[in-house]
C-alpha cells in the first residue's frame, strides 16, 4: 500500500476506533449515568438539532479572536520594533511584560465587562491579552538576532537605518515571528472562548461559544455542550492551519525549517 | 589594463597607521604602505595579526587610532562608493534569490530597474552562475554561493576589492579553480584587490605584492614581489620559478609565526 493512502487510513482507523470504545463505554456505564457522556450520535445529533444556535455563537466568538489576534499582532510588532532598538529598552520594559504574561487576565473579566462593556470587546481584550506576550518575545528575538555578517555587509554599503530595518532586520525576524505567530494562532480561539465564558453577553450578538457553554449546561443539554466543545476545536484547527499556510507561504523558499519539505 | 602601473598616485595609501580597540594592546603598528591601481596585494600572517582589521580600516567600518590613511585620496568613510568588501562568509540574504542578492546593493543605491538587471546579467556572466539567477542561497554549493558573493562586490564596479579569507571554506580544487575565475575577471576589470588568505599557494598565485605580516603588534614583516605577468594559469602553478617563491615565502611566514609563539 502506497504511503500517502497509509497517511489518510490510518488516522481514520485511529479515530473509528476511539469512536467505538467511546461508545462502549457509554454503553458500560450504568443508565442513570449514561446522560455524563454522550454517545458519537447523540453529539451528531445536537449538531443538527442547533447547527444555527452553534453557527451563530462560533462566527461571534471568531470575531472576538480574529479581533484580539489581529490587534496583538500589529501592536507587539511595533512594540517589539521599540524594544529592538536598544538592550536599555529591554531591560526597562521586560519585567513588566513578564508580569502582564503571569497575570490571570480572566480574574478581571467582570472589572474589563464595565470598562469595556460585556461581549465582544471584553472578549477581544482578553484575546489580545493572551496573544500579546508570545508575540512580542519572539519578534524582538528575531530583531535583536541578525547575523552579525550581515549587518557589516550592510555597515559597508553604508545604508541608513531604515533600510537596514527593511531589508535585513525585518526579513531575518521573520521566522520568530512566525514562532510566535503560530503560538498565538493556537492560544486565540481558546483566549476568546474564555472570555466569552467569563465576560460574555447574550444582548446585541448573542454571545459566543463560552457563553453558549454556559447556557447548554445550566440547560444539562450535554450532547450539545459536547458539540460545543467540538466546534471550539474546528475553529482552533481552522486557525492554526491559516497561520502554518501563511508562514508557509513566506518561509518555505529560503528557510530551514522547510528543508525537507521540497527535495 | 591588467599590468600594475607603476607611476600613477598611490590607491590607498597607509602612513604610520597603528590601530588599538579602546584601551586595549596594539592591533597594527605603524604600518605604511602604498598601491597603485591594479595591484593585487595578498596579506599573510599567523591568526590573530590583524590582517582583518587593516581590511575593516581600508572599508571604513573602523577607524585608525594614529596615523593617516586614504583611499583614492579620501577618507574611507568618504570612499565607501569605490570599495566593495568580501567577507569570509558568503553573506547572501537566505531569503533574497541570487538575482535579488546582486540588485540589492545597486536599488540601495538607487539604481533603477533596468540598469540592476544588466548588471546582474553581466557579472553572473563573469562566475558564469546566469542559470542559478533564480536559485535561493540554500540550493548553492559553498563554492557557488561564494562566486555569488564576488558577483555581488563586481556588480557595485569598485574601484578597490577587500576579500577577507573569500575561498578559506572551500576544499583545494574548488579553490583553485575559483582563484583562476578571479584572475580572469580581473583581466576585464582592473581593480585593486586587497586579499587575506592563509594559504601561500593562493597568495604566490594571485597577487603582484604579498606582504607576509607578523603578530604582536601586527607590522608588515616583508614584502615579496611576485614578477609573473599576468594573465596567470594553471601553467604558471606548474612552473619552478612558481614553486620557489611559494618555498620562499612558506620560509618567512614560518620564521614569523616561530618568532611570535
Ligand atoms: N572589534 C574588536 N575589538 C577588540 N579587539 C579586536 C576587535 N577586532 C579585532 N580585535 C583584536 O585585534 C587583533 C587582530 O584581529 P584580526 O581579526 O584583525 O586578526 P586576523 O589577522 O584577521 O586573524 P585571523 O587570521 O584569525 O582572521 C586580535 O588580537 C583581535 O582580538
Ligand atoms: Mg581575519
Amino acid at each position: 500500500m502506497s504511503r500517502r493512502v497509509l497517511n489518510i487510513l490510518l488516522p481514520a482507523l485511529t479515530g473509528a476506533l476511539v469512536l467505538a470504545v467511546w461508545h462502549a463505554i457509554h454503553l458500560a456505564l450504568s443508565e442513570d449515568l449514561r446522560f455524563l457522556l454522550p454517545t458519537p450520535g447523540a453529539i451528531l445529533e445536537a449538531f443538527r438539532t442547533n447547527g444555527d444556535v452553534l453557527a451563530r455563537a462560533a462566527l461571534n466568538t471568531t470575531k472576538g479572536a480574529l479581533l484580539g489576534f489581529t490587534s496583538a499582532v500589529i501592536i507587539s510588532f511595533f512594540l517589539a520594533l521599540t524594544l529592538s532598538l536598544s538592550s536599555l529598552v529591554r531591560v526597562s520594559l521586560y519585567p513588566y511584560l513578564m508580569i502582564l504574561q503571569m497575570t490571570p487576565v480572566i480574574i478581571f473579566a467582570p472589572i474589563l465587562v464595565i470598562w469595556a462593556g460585556a461581549g465582544l470587546p471584553s472578549v477581544s481584550i482578553i484575546t489580545f491579552l493572551i496573544c500579546f506576550f508570545p508575540l512580542v518575545v519572539n519578534t524582538t528575538q528575531g530583531l535583536v538576532s541578525t547575523d552579525r555578517n550581515l549587518v557589516e555587509l550592510f555597515a559597508m554599503w553604508r545604508t541608513s537605518r531604515v533600510q537596514q530595518l527593511l531589508h535585513l532586520r525585518v526579513p531575518a525576524a521573520l521566522p520568530y515571528f512566525f514562532t510566535g505567530l503560530r503560538i498565538a494562532a493556537t492560544l486565540a480561539p481558546i483566549g476568546a472562548l474564555v472570555g466569552d465564558y467569563t465576560a460574555g453577553s447574550s444582548a446585541g450578538d448573542g454571545g459566543g461559544l463560552g457563553f453558549q457553554a454556559i447556557i447548554y449546561s445550566s440547560q444539562a443539554k450535554y450532547p450539545a455542550l459536547f458539540a460545543t466543545a467540538a466546534t471550539t476545536c474546528i475553529l482552533g484547527f481552522i486557525f492554526t492551519s491559516a497561520v502554518l499556510a501563511l508562514s508557509w507561504l513566506a518561509l518555505h523558499h529560503w528557510h530551514e525549517s522547510y528543508e525537507n519539505t521540497d527535495k | 589594463m591588467s599590468e600594475p602601473s607603476a607611476q600613477s598616485q598611490p590607491l590607498v595609501e597607509f602612513r604610520e597607521v597603528s590601530k588599538r580597540f579602546g584601551a586595549g594592546p596594539l592591533v597594527l603598528d605603524q604600518i605604511t604602505l602604498a598601491t597603485r591601481p591594479g595591484d593585487f596585494v595578498s596579506l599573510i600572517g599567523p591568526s590573530g595579526c590583524g590582517k582583518s582589521t587593516l581590511l575593516r580600516l581600508i572599508a571604513g567600518l573602523t577607524s585608525v587610532s594614529s596615523g593617516t590613511l586614504t583611499v583614492d585620496g579620501l577618507t574611507p568613510e568618504a570612499a565607501a562608493a569605490e570599495l566593495a568588501f568580501v567577507f569570509q562568509e558568503p553573506t547572501l540574504l537566505p531569503w533574497l534569490t541570487v538575482a535579488a542578492n546582486i540588485e540589492l546593493p545597486l536599488s540601495l543605491r538607487g539604481i533603477l530597474p533596468a540598469e540592476r538587471v544588466a548588471t546582474r546579467q553581466r557579472v553572473l556572466e563573469l562566475v558564469r552562475l546566469n542559470p542559478k539567477a533564480s536559485a535561493y542561497p540554500r540550493q548553492l554549493s559553498g563554492g557557488q554561493k561564494m562566486r555569488v558573493s564576488i558577483a555581488r562586490a563586481l556588480a557595485l564596479s569598485p574601484k578597490i576589492l577587500l576579500l577577507d579569507e573569500p575561498f578559506g571554506a572551500l576544499d583545494e580544487m574548488t579553490r583553485e579553480h575559483l582563484n583562476e575565475e578571479l584572475l580572469a575577471i580581473r583581466e576585464r576589470h582592473a581593480w585593486t584587490a586587497f586579499f587575506v588568505t592563509h594559504s601561500v599557494a593562493e597568495a604566490v598565485f594571485l597577487s603582484n605584492r604579498v606582504l607576509v605580516m607578523s603578530a604582536n603588534p601586527g607590522h608588515i614583516h616583508t614584502e615579496i614581489t611576485i614578477p609573473f605577468a599576468y594573465p596567470r594559469t594553471e601553467q604558471t602553478r606548474l612552473s619552478r620559478d612558481y614553486h620557489d617563491l611559494v618555498a620562499k615565502v612558506s620560509r618567512i611566514l614560518r620564521s614569523v609565526e616561530t618568532d611570535t609563539v
